[in-house]
């Protein structure tokens, strides 16, 4: 569980352009939108994408996804129990 | 009666230096690409703006170099609640566009990308900076080979003249793969009616 962190937070650094920011800096149960990461609506898409193509996870349910998107903790927890790759 | 300010306030990007107003005020290595470049600018005007981490090449440029010109253009005189912005450029989001491309290619690997998707339209850029600023004037970007001083001017003096806004932020922003170039001025009531094309067309070159 720990590494699959780091490459998710590696990840979303690199696919959603936040250069300002290190894998230090986010924290597992930092929010990742509104006031934690700041994260907006097309990076929630981004998301969705990543999960598809690096996991082979497809998630079409909007109230599961708030949920899911909540932290750093609860994604990684979700790509634990759903991931096909 | 007070004297009117003639000075030409302008900003041009390329070959990784910045020139603002005649003075050359940033000059790198040639060889540093786009990415580290626009970092190291940014971090120079302690732009403190994360949302630019977000953007491509086209709106990264645009933006920087509107900060350049507008910080130093309200140094001396009030900033309106409102400008306008013209823009132009010959290889309109093309850049982005390929890297959109890329991401559809495969039909075994098809993952659009939602947040190149965005950046797929040159206009994009002067959003950016409205965002940044709150500007709600009007705005136009228009794509054509070369820089087209004339037709910039007198679209800015319409927009003075009419009274739509008494501030132009006008230019030229363009990316294709690693070469870029922006150049952007200020139009205005104290300029508009006493500088040249040719002025214009000797600065931009």
């Amino acid at each position: 569980m720990k590494e699959l962190k780091l490459e998710v937070k590696s990840k979303i650094i690199e696919e959603l352009n936040l250069g300002h920011l290190n894998v230090q800096d986010i924290h597992d149960n930092d929010p990742l939108f509104k006031e934690g990461l700041g994260l907006d609506s097309i990076d929630a898409l981004e998301l969705i994408v990543m999960l598809d193509k690096d996991y082979g996870i497809k998630l079409n349910d909007p109230t599961e996804a708030k949920k899911v998107f909540e932290s750093i903790e609860s994604l990684c927890s979700y790509i634990n129990m759903n991931r096909l790759r | 009666m007070k004297k009117k300010q003639n000075i030409f306030h302008y900003c041009k990007i390329q070959n990784n230096s910045v020139l603002l107003n005649d003075k050359i005020i940033v000059s790198e290595d040639k060889s540093i690409l786009f990415s580290e470049f626009s970092k190291m600018l940014y971090h120079q005007i302690k732009l403190n703006y994360p949302k630019f981490f977000k953007m491509d090449d086209l709106s990264k440029l645009a933006l920087i170099t509107s900060e350049y010109l507008l910080t130093d253009y309200f140094k001396k005189t009030k900033k309106p609640n409102d400008i306008s912005i013209i823009l132009s450029n010959k290889s309109s989001s093309l850049k982005t566009d390929k890297q959109f491309q890329k991401t559809i290619d495969n039909k075994d690997s098809y993952f659009p990308s939602p947040s190149l998707f965005v950046y797929t339209l040159p206009n994009i850029s002067i959003g950016e900076i409205c965002i940044k600023h709150k500007f709600m004037g009007e705005n136009i970007f228009f794509i054509s080979e070369n820089f087209n001083s004339k037709l910039i001017n007198e679209y800015a003096s319409s927009i003075i003249k009419n009274k739509k806004n008494s501030i132009v932020l006008c230019g030229w922003v363009d990316f294709n793969e690693e070469n870029f170039k922006a150049f952007m001025y200020i139009a205005s009531n104290n300029y508009i009616y006493n500088i040249t094309t040719n002025k214009i067309d000797k600065l931009f070159k």
